[in-house]
């Protein structure tokens, strides 16, 4: 009997196990194929933008994900470098090899954890409640609590052209009536697609031909516990080429021999990732599109031509990649394929991950709707610590949209749902100045360290951090900058025009010409590097930043109306019946939640506002 | 659900006919047992109906009874339109018969908050109606119907699509940095972009200035030491133009003592203590009273003796009011001249023989433009409240504007982008703000 069962070994999975592991839950991670943990099997790069922000909110929540990509890459980058702070995220190109055997040594080296394999086609269902899986083999495992992970395997078809192969993305054996199951069960199942480009043999490159993409000059890590373990100029390239006439002439020509474009396929792609044929079609006024070649390991020779995502059959896709320069003569390892799997409708979900019909089963990642890596072990992190909590009668942690990405992914599944699979973008976060990636341990340490994910010694170290970022605020507040032949020399030289009058160096590092860096030449500050980031960030956009708490405010204000639970919307006449629909099915918290419902109206609203003041008085 | 409610829906005067309107899912079935005539309850929706009111065997009224049913009414409830035959006394008595029947009666506005609580006009529109009611003049009611009909919601619509192509040109750059698809939004193209949102903005603001007008009319002082002729003036004003006598508190706390209609504008006269109330009141009223009256005013009449030498108190008015709008008339020319003036702007004349009067609402007429605006389109926006979300729109965008200059990085620049695009929405409603619908909601005397 084990406390907590986790569904799947992908990304989501890992989280889920470790941190219930970690929790104190005796939890058994069960997969399909323990050499598929961890497994990468789109694109070899953990982070992007937003998507970097959530590894390090991860990290500061006790996961994993920021600790194994330090680990685990050969190229970094700090995104959006250019911009302003609020949207810069970090991105590694992940080696394929190395990152999930780390996050397998991971899992080994955790306590009250147990890796299990075999398919799960069941679950043991009591009085709407879960207690246990069931194996393909007839096998039953009890369980207080299930976490499905299962990510493209519930029902998975690959497509290639016309070719249509039920399977994983590797083509293994997939799981045929888990999702047929749970529709048993009364849960929503949805079908959605996503795909990946061809792999390209390394020997087989024309390098000469490429823009080489190179990593950062400076040092980064995702986690806030780890040292840099690479070396800047040990990192790998990237390259960038283009798409020409010649290559969309092919597409255009075969587009019905496509199986997004033929009608073999009936699941919903992503907008914001789509295939080349699709941008083909959707722009056709543009005469090329980007595409970058990435390395995935450095223990195998296959390289990723991200942006070329294809579901051609074999024949065209040669002739496609061989219109590429640099590609003429290219081997291709492993052809493009779109793939089809099953998933619940995310508005069955409350907001702690747990299903609202079955207790005590919980969802994460590719089976809630969402894509990506980062999404799904942010939402294991959290089905993790719910299910402990759950178990433990504790309430759940729910992050607030002003708190985490976390907290925007997770109320944006289960208050609007999703039609394609869900990216994080920062747009979709209205408080992104506040859930920048250097703040990430000052927004969710606290809160980790109250839900026991993270320890006392980490802890401490946050503590300390703050103080220390208090007390160089202060020292800028208190000291004045003295407008002698010596500090005019300097600013000189820095090509600064010498203020008029002696401001403190806390108004002085306002300015938008004023960086920390130019500060420390006028008065010695010897602290790290990061620390002295945050001061800056928190003093030169002090303004940006009270203005978006007054906003959190106004919303916090609403969140905290909240709808009783046994609220019946049929005792509400006046409801539009769209939005009374929506209410039923989706039962937000408050009114607040209530209010991001689309089809949910402000005249909604204000009836339900006066319906509970009428009825609830509150 | 809401209850049933009633109220007499045409002004309260002495008209041809009344209605009474009655709203709420017992409108029919509590009005028809009233009615002598076709069974309300089996009439089809839409009809009109001939018959009378009957209580205790006794007619009422002769009436028309209109039948609307629930959903495509006004209120989106069953709404029943009782035409009485007019004159105060049957319609109270029709109103009252109703009442006994349980029905209640209607808050002010009551009947149009049901349509915006159910889903039949958005804030704007609802805001409209509001204006519609109390409208008074011609223009006005031109100008409500418009607002109500959807015109400025397209107006604000279409200022709201040009900064969501701006934001989520931005949103690309960032959330995409690698791809070349879109342009990329910097310090230096950002400028043109949010002087395009600006002037937009400024141009729905410059068009408000004539909503406001229309709406809210003219506020009018007239001004001037004791025994000048203020009094006589306004009067004389007031009666030649048969005036709009009205006993509504304005919208400060200065009261409205009668209206006149020029060119579809009202000019309202104001006074805090009532001019004409008798005269020794108005010998106590001094230049005191008339400067606190100056500072609510949009035009002054400045009142003059043209029987005696300007005085210090005169002066001291003509200072105070250098920098308003302002007219100056000199009356009582049907004696001597004794004044003494430097400037020739003036208007002469006499109170008592209507002489001057013309030229004087002519200079109003000439002073506010009131002649183009019969010409003007009147797809503009009068609320304050969305005027007032207009302006902090443009401040927003002002801040946009100063935050490139202060090199502050795009993608921080994007709030305020985005502020003014969410202050827009709130004009439609669609943004959901609380403050908005408490703001909304008392004045729809809602609560409990």
């Amino acid at each position: 009997m084990y406390d907590l069962i986790v569904v799947g070994g992908g990304h989501a999975g890992c989280e889920a196990a470790h941190i219930g592991a970690v929790l104190g839950l005796k939890t058994a991670l069960v997969t399909a194929n323990i050499k598929n943990i961890a497994d990468m099997p789109c694109n070899p790069a953990i982070g992007g933008t937003a998507k970097g922000i959530i590894v390090r909110e991860i990290d500061a929540l006790g996961g994993l994900m920021g600790i194994i990509a330090d680990k685990s890459h050969f190229q970094i980058k700090m995104l959006n470098n250019g911009k302003g702070p609020a949207v810069r995220s970090l991105r590694a190109q992940a080696d394929k090899i190395t990152y999930p055997k780390n996050m397998l040594k991971a899992l080994d080296e955790t306590e009250n954890l147990t890796i299990i394999e075999g398919m799960v086609e069941d679950l043991i269902i009591e009085n709407n409640m879960v207690k246990g899986i069931v194996l393909a083999n007839k096998q039953e495992i009890s369980a207080k609590s299930v976490i499905l992970t299962t990510g493209t395997y519930l029902k998975g078809n690959i497509l290639i052209g016309k070719e249509n192969n039920p399977g994983g993305p590797h083509g293994e054996a997939r799981s045929n009536h888990l999702s047929d199951n749970l529709r048993k069960y009364g849960l929503t199942i949805q079908r959605l697609k996503t795909g990946t480009p061809p792999r390209i043999k390394k020997d087989s490159i024309d390098f000469t031909k490429m823009h080489p993409e190179n990593g950062d000059d400076k040092y980064y890590t995702f986690s806030f516990d780890t040292e840099p373990l690479y070396k800047i100029n040990d990192q790998q390239k990237c390259y960038l080429i283009y798409t020409n006439e010649n290559t969309h002439n092919i597409i255009k020509a075969n587009l019905d021999k496509s199986a997004m474009y033929g009608g073999y396929v009936t699941g919903i792609g992503p907008r914001y990732c789509p295939s080349i044929e699709d941008k083909i079609v959707r722009f056709a006024d543009k005469p090329r599109h980007q595409l970058f070649l990435e390395p995935e390991s450095l223990y195998y020779d296959e390289w990723y031509l991200q942006g070329f995502s294809t579901s051609m059959p074999r024949d065209i896709q040669e002739k496609m990649v061989h219109s590429l320069p640099g590609l003429e003569n290219a081997q291709i390892t492993k052809y493009a394929y779109a793939i089809e799997y099953d998933a619940i409708d995310p508005l069955q979900m409350k907001p702690s991950l747990e299903n609202k019909i079955i207790e005590n089963l919980f969802t994460a990642g590719q089976i809630n709707g969402t894509s990506g890596y980062e999404e799904a072990a942010a939402q294991g992190l959290i089905a993790g610590i719910n299910a402990h909590h759950k178990l433990k009668g504790i309430e759940p942690l729910i992050l607030k949209r002003n708190e985490a990405y976390i907290g925007v992914l997770i109320d944006d599944l289960v208050t609007k749902g999703t039609k394609e699979p869900y990216r994080m973008l920062t747009s979709r976060a209205e408080f992104r100045l506040l859930l920048r990636h250097d703040n990430a341990d000052l927004r969710l340490r606290e809160i980790g360290y109250k839900n026991g994910t993270i320890d006392k010694e980490r802890y401490e170290k946050l503590t300390e951090k703050i103080a220390t970022i208090n007390n160089i605020k202060n020292i800028l507040r208190n000291t004045n900058l003295s407008l002698n032949e010596e500090t005019k020399e300097k600013f000189t030289q820095a090509n600064l025009e010498i203020p008029t009058s002696s401001v403190s160096l806390y108004l002085l590092l306002k300015r938008p010409e004023i960086t920390i860096d130019f500060i420390k030449k006028l008065l010695p500050l010897d602290y790290p590097n990061d620390i002295l980031e945050e001061v800056e960030i928190e003093i030169k956009y002090e303004g940006y930043i009270a203005k978006a708490y007054k906003e959190v405010e106004k919303m916090l204000k609403l969140e905290e109306k909240i709808i009783p639970e046994d609220i019946d919307y049929h005792d509400i006449l006046n409801l539009a019946s769209e939005a009374r629909q929506k209410l039923e099915k989706i039962r937000p918290k408050s009114i607040g939640q209530a209010a991001r419902i689309s089809g949910v109206n402000p005249s909604d609203l204000s009836i339900l506002s006066v319906y509970l003041k009428k009825k609830y008085n509150k | 659900m809401f209850d049933t409610i009633c109220a007499i829906s045409t002004s309260r005067g002495v008209g041809a006919i009344s209605i009474i309107r009655v709203s709420g899912n017992e409108a029919i079935s509590k009005v028809a047992p009233l009615f002598d005539g076709k069974n309300l309850l089996e009439v089809p929706s839409n009809t009109i109906n001939y018959g009378h009111i009957v209580k205790d065997n006794e007619i009422i009224d002769e009436v028309l009874v209109s039948v609307m049913r629930a959903p495509k009414t006004y209120t989106k409830e069953d709404i029943i339109e009782i035409n009485t035959h007019g004159g105060i006394a049957p319609t109270k008595k029709v109103l009252e018969t109703l009442l006994e029947t349980g029905i209640r009666l209607a808050e002010p506005g009551e009947f149009t908050k049901r349509a915006f609580l159910n889903g039949r006009l958005d804030l704007a529109e609802a805001e409209a109606v509001e204006n519609l009611i109390s409208s008074g003049t011609d223009l006005e009611r031109k100008l409500a119907l418009n607002q109500m009909s959807g015109k400025v919601s397209r107006k604000i619509k279409k200022v709201r699509d040009i900064i969501v192509e701006l934001m989520a040109n931005i949103e690309v750059n960032i959330d995409f940095p690698e791809y070349e698809d879109a342009l990329i939004i910097t310090l230096d193209n950002l400028p043109p972009k949010l002087n395009e949102i600006k002037k937009e903005l400024e141009t729905l603001l410059e068009e408000a200035k004539i909503g406001k007008l229309i709406e809210q009319g003219i506020k009018v002082a007239i001004v001037g030491r004791p025994n000048v002729g203020k009094s006589s003036l306004l009067n004389a004003l007031l009666d030649e133009n048969k005036a709009i006598v009205t006993d509504i508190a304005g919208t400060t706390r200065d009261i409205v003592e009668g209206e006149i209609e020029l060119k579809g504008i009202r000019l309202k006269f104001i006074d805090t203590a009532g001019i004409r109330k008798t005269n020794d009141i108005v010998e106590k009223i001094g230049v005191d009273k008339s400067l606190e009256i100056i500072k609510e005013a949009d035009l002054v009449i400045h009142v003059l003796d043209n029987n005696e030498e300007l005085t210090e108190e005169d002066q001291e008015i003509m200072t105070k009011i250098k920098n308003k709008t302002h007219i100056t008339f000199i009356n009582k020319n049907d004696l001597p001249t004794k004044i003494k003036l430097n400037s020739k702007d003036y208007i002469i004349g006499n109170t008592k023989k209507d002489n001057g009067l013309e030229t004087l609402k002519n200079k109003i007429i000439e002073l506010f433009e009131l002649e183009d605006i019969k010409t003007n389109n009147l797809e503009v926006i009068s609320s304050t409240r969305i005027i007032n979300l207009i302006k902090e729109a443009l401040s927003s965008i002002n801040n946009a504007l100063s935050n490139v200059d202060a090199k502050i990085p795009v993608d921080m620049i994007a709030i305020d982008i985005k502020k003014a695009w969410d202050l827009l929405g709130e004009i439609t409603g669609e943004t959901y703000q609380d403050e908005l619908l408490d703001t909304l909601f008392s004045k729809f005397c809602l609560g409990k």
